[in-house]
């Protein structure tokens, strides 16, 4: 359970399923539900980051909005003050935020647990004030934010809207290519190793604070390639769009989608685009429910009192009783 | 010199906020091994639950009392009915369902009591045979009750049986189930506990603030920077570190270059240099872990 | 012959699917109008949540007497949270899903900025928006959006203009939210004093809406010496500084944004001895504020807040707001011969000497075609420990 899923044949052809699904599914729905759901997957490719750290490496955070900014922001003033190509700009995004994830590991090194959660999320709060602050309103548009253009379809025929949801699909599933290898790699027992038991780890010869700082990074640099995805989604950024209220919906997010699993966020990226909406629906309804938010509450309850693994660990559990039954009856 | 005076003084003011909400941020720490982020919201709803009650006609001192009795049973109802079934799951799980309880807490609050500020009056008299402009009769009162409450939360952990056992099934519940400890109970109890002390923070903190649904976020904002920087197994560093944290966020907001605008950054990143440098908070006990 | 006929019909059929495509329809009915909305009905920003209910109620109310020119009235309010990516992703829903004829108060500056250039690229109306930014009236650049309430900056200046005309060797100190609200009345404010503004401001600080109180800005406002206060906050805030400069005993000329200037929401919890001498610049009759009692508007406003809102809180000057503005959309939309979305942004743009129920009487609304701002007058008034007296007529930016 606490390894990354191994590859049988049926994952495969499930895998290549949801490929072909997702491959089709833009020319089936509008393009506005093509937006949703190529804003679920910019989440998704965040939650990624969340889950290797947090998941397979066992270091919390509540701050990953600061990094999701980083991407952004880094994205945003590219293309604002330097016309660069879009996709230009995420490896640049990537390496920034790389960068400011292995920084910030650094101290996080000496914290643990509950510690370390304040720390990120101190970074979390602290991060709309710096984006505001005067002396770098030239980069960063200050409180007022700054406009970026939609990329320009890719293909003729497509519309920018599907045209986005197919770039978002491709980075979203290489993305999730790469997080299995490296966690299937020696590196990745590693990583495991460090959150299963980390003086064992360490005897064992694991450079634990290398490993964590670089996880750290990595993580980092996953959520930052989804923010400055969500600046070509949303065409804007503003620095109160990534206050803490962001960090805790990617907790929020990672949970329930499973947090010790890589195709479990695409689940947690769903949640957090149509949950909201749906509790929404509800309470416009009925006039005399509670609002959305005490909605979304009960909803997000009653999600960990019934898949307590998130939605992905559901899926492995229950295939895997399957599977016993299955053996038994053979 | 004097604005130096003036600075520290009202930082002391803010600090005896958020030292009192650090405490009930220890408290359910210490009773249940966990971090509760709906503290804050729960002390907001027993404020309005005592406003209520003011506005039915108690008197304020009755309505607190009221209302730190009620907010008791609510702590360990909650516990019982809503937190019970992540006991034993992991402890992001239990995070999530305590934001899950924030988010309720405060949309119900909202339509229940609407928005706007509303006033709230002090629990202490607001002349004290002396004057002073620095820091007023109510933040005098929010220090001592502060104070009051340590002693009492010291004394219960230290001198009674259910104070020990409280302790026990937090820190080690088989061993505490082994003795005859029913740790259910202890942690429905610590949530009682720790929505008693969350209440007579919202009680004391509304005055200040004026009351609305939010008025807690910023709050317990603070609140936790004080409790881990004062160390979260140890209640009067929890209150100590509440105080720092205000007088720490006046001085930076004036002294330090960009400072008012910076004013939270700053402050956030001198508690995490602390806490790089002591891990467990300035008085918190380090904790050996077994191999 | 036949064949003349035929081709005649299809050119007339392709001529009225022509003038179909030219006038943008979307949304209207014979029977309904589909009016979009975003609020915060959730999360930090919630206390506006007010404007979307009154709003609601409003349309509700039209409902019953029998709609808009025949028409019902469907208004769909959504929540957005006061989170811009959320505003896109529900303004995208209201557009392209439920397709709106036009869009009306989306709330907020952050959340409005991110929509901004959507819908001017998608032509619908995006009207009288919940904001006092001035960026919202320029029709040359984005002739599909339009303002509402007088300009943030404009009002700064008012204020500048007032301190220089009437306090002797001002020292001022400027408390501000450190959004864009708080910066766009600061940045009005500097403006009106001109080239003095260094030597005249000797203190600005901002606070962020995290912050649990403003009390040491205060205190630190107070040692700098300053005889003016702008005080740039929202009204639990605003509530704090007032008290907090009473208790330390400091008493600068005070002036109050507009955003807090409610006697209910923020003069009363602050307590209203302390808030003897406030000076704001208001453009809406306070609900508190006695004077009104036998007023026509007034009136009118209780009326419905009775029958449509009952038990709601009618000190809070939201629910004014939403009246009124409420109302410029029904009064825009009843006078209306063309409906399609061009004609509902041409009859919004030839609003006349309009007078709303809860606005000062007079201030009128007007726009053109060049002027995308409704109101632009208000009225300094001073506080006198009851209700806000005027003082010096009322001051129009527009002329």
């Amino acid at each position: 359970m606490m390894r990354p899923n191994p590859v049988t044949p049926r994952l495969l052809i499930g895998f290549g399923a949801a490929i072909v699904f997702a491959a089709i599914l833009p020319h089936l729905v509008s393009d506005f539900t093509s937006f949703q759901f190529t804003l679920a997957m910019s989440y998704g490719i965040a939650l990624l980051g969340l889950n290797i750290l947090t998941g397979y490496n066992g270091q919390f955070s509540i701050g990953h909005s600061a990094f999701y900014a980083v991407g952004a922001y880094t994205a945003a003033i590219l293309l604002y003050h330097f016309e660069w190509n879009h996709y230009a700009t995420l490896p640049v995004a990537a390496l920034v935020a790389f960068v400011v994830g292995f920084l910030f590991g650094l101290p996080a090194l000496r914290l643990e647990g509950l510690y370390l959660a304040l720390a990120t999320f101190a970074f979390a709060v602290a991060t709309p004030q710096l984006l505001k602050f005067d002396a770098f309103e030239h980069w960063t548009g200050g409180v007022q934010g700054l406009f970026v253009p939609k990329p320009e379809p890719l293909i003729g025929g497509l519309s920018a809207d599907q045209s986005l949801y197919y770039v978002a699909l491709a980075i979203m599933v290489l993305l999730m290519g790469v997080a299995w290898c490296l966690l299937h790699s020696r590196s990745g027992r590693a990583i495991m190793a460090i959150r299963d038991n980390p003086i064992a780890a360490s005897t064992m010869g694991i450079n634990t604070a290398l490993y964590k700082t670089t996880v750290f990074g990595i993580s980092a640099m996953y959520t930052g390639i989804a923010g400055a995805l969500s600046v070509f989604v949303t065409e804007f950024v503003a620095p109160d769009a990534f206050n803490f209220f962001l960090a805790v919906n990617l907790l929020i997010g990672s949970v329930v989608g499973g947090i010790v699993s890589i195709p479990g966020v695409i689940f947690g990226g769903l949640f957090l685009v149509f949950v909201p909406n749906f509790a929404q629906d509800i309470s416009r309804a009925y006039p005399f429910v509670p609002p959305p938010w005490a909605i979304f509450g009960i909803l997000l309850i009653l999600a960990i009192y019934f898949v307590p693994f998130g939605v992905w660990g559901a899926v492995e559990r229950v295939s895997a009783r399957w599977k016993r039954k299955s053996a038994a009856g053979r | 010199m004097d604005l130096f005076l003036q600075l520290t003084l009202a930082g002391l003011a803010i600090g005896s906020i958020y030292s009192c909400v650090a405490l009930a941020v220890v408290m359910i720490y210490q009773a249940t091994d966990h971090f509760n982020f709906a503290q804050g919201e729960m002390a907001m709803f027993s404020t309005y639950v005592a406003w209520t009650l003011i506005g039915l006609g108690a008197p304020v001192w009755l309505a607190f009392l009221l209302a730190v009795g009620i907010s008791f049973l609510a702590g360990v109802i909650i516990e019982r009915v809503i937190v019970k079934p992540v006991e034993n799951a992991p402890v992001l799980n239990q995070i999530i369902v305590f934001i899950g309880l924030l988010v309720i807490f405060n949309a119900v609050a909202g339509w229940i009591w609407e928005f706007t500020i509303k006033p709230f009056p002090s629990l202490f008299p607001e002349d004290l045979g002396f004057k002073s402009e620095l820091i007023g009769p109510h933040h005098l009162g929010v220090i001592a009750l502060t104070l009051g409450v340590l002693a009492l939360v010291f004394a219960f952990f230290r001198f009674t049986r259910v104070g020990l056992a409280m302790r026990a099934a937090a820190a080690n519940p088989d061993s505490a189930r082994l003795v005859g400890v029913s740790v259910g109970w202890m942690l429905a109890l610590g949530w009682g506990l720790a929505a008693s002390i969350g209440a007579v923070g919202g009680i004391l903190v509304a005055p200040i603030v004026f009351l609305e649904p939010n008025m807690m976020a910023g709050v317990l904002l603070y609140g936790f920077a004080g409790a881990l920087l004062g160390g979260v197994s140890s209640p009067g560093g929890a209150v100590l570190g509440g105080l720092v944290v205000g007088v720490l966020e006046n001085w930076v907001g004036q002294y330090v270059p960009g400072g008012s605008e910076l004013k939270l950054t700053f402050a956030l990143i001198l508690i995490v240099g602390v806490l790089v440098f002591k891990p467990a908070g300035l008085f918190g006990r380090v904790v050996v872990r077994r191999v | 012959m036949r064949i003349k006929n035929l081709l005649a019909a299809a050119a007339a059929a392709a001529l009225l699917a022509g003038t179909a495509q030219a006038a943008d329809m979307t949304g209207i009915t014979d029977t309904t109008i589909k009016i979009g909305n975003t609020n915060p009905y959730s999360g930090p920003a919630s206390v506006y949540s007010t404007i979307g209910k009154t709003i609601s109620a409003y349309f509700k109310m039209v409902n019953e007497m029998g709609g808009i020119q025949g028409r019902q009235i469907d208004f769909i309010s959504l929540d957005d949270g006061y989170s811009p990516p959320r505003t896109v992703e529900q303004v995208r829903k209201l557009v392209e899903q439920e397709e709106v004829a036009l869009l009306f108060q989306t709330l907020g500056t952050p959340t409005n900025s991110a929509i901004h250039r959507y819908v001017n690229s998608k032509k619908v109306p995006h009207l009288f928006v919940a904001t006092g930014a001035s960026k919202w009236g320029q029709p040359e650049k984005y002739p599909w959006t339009m303002g509402f309430q007088p300009t943030y900056d404009v009002e700064g200046e008012i204020y500048a203009k007032y301190v220089l005309e009437n306090v002797e060797n001002p020292k001022i100190a400027i408390l501000f939210q450190n959004d864009d609200y708080g910066k766009d009345y600061r940045d009005g404010f500097l403006r009106g004093l001109g080239d003095k503004a260094d030597e005249l401001v000797v203190s600005q600080l901002p606070y962020e809406v995290t912050d649990p109180t403003v009390d040491s800005q205060i205190v630190a406002m107070k040692d700098s010496g300053a005889n003016v206060f702008f005080n740039i906050t929202i009204p639990k805030f605003a509530a704090q500084a007032i008290r907090k400069s009473c208790e330390i005993g400091w008493k600068p000329t005070h002036l109050l944004n507009n955003v807090s200037s409610s006697v209910g929401a923020t003069l009363t919890p602050a307590g209203l001895d302390c808030s003897k001498g406030l000076i704001t610049a208001i453009y809406l009759k306070d609900p508190v504020d006695p004077q009104w009692q036998d007023d026509a508007g007034y009136k009118e406003w209780v009326g419905f807040m009775e029958k449509h809102m009952p038990g709601a809180d009618m000190t809070d000057v939201n629910y004014a707001y939403g009246y009124n503005v409420s109302k410029l959309m029904h009064i825009t939309l009843d006078g209306c011969k063309d409906l399609s979305r061009e004609g509902i942004m041409a009859c919004a743009a030839n609003l006349k000497d309009i007078e709303l129920p809860m606005v000062l009487p007079g201030i009128l609304v007007n726009t053109a075609a060049d002027d995308f701002y409704p109101i632009q007058a208000e009225q300094l008034s001073q506080f006198d420990g009851e209700r806000w007296v005027a003082f010096g007529g009322i001051i129009d930016a527009s002329k």
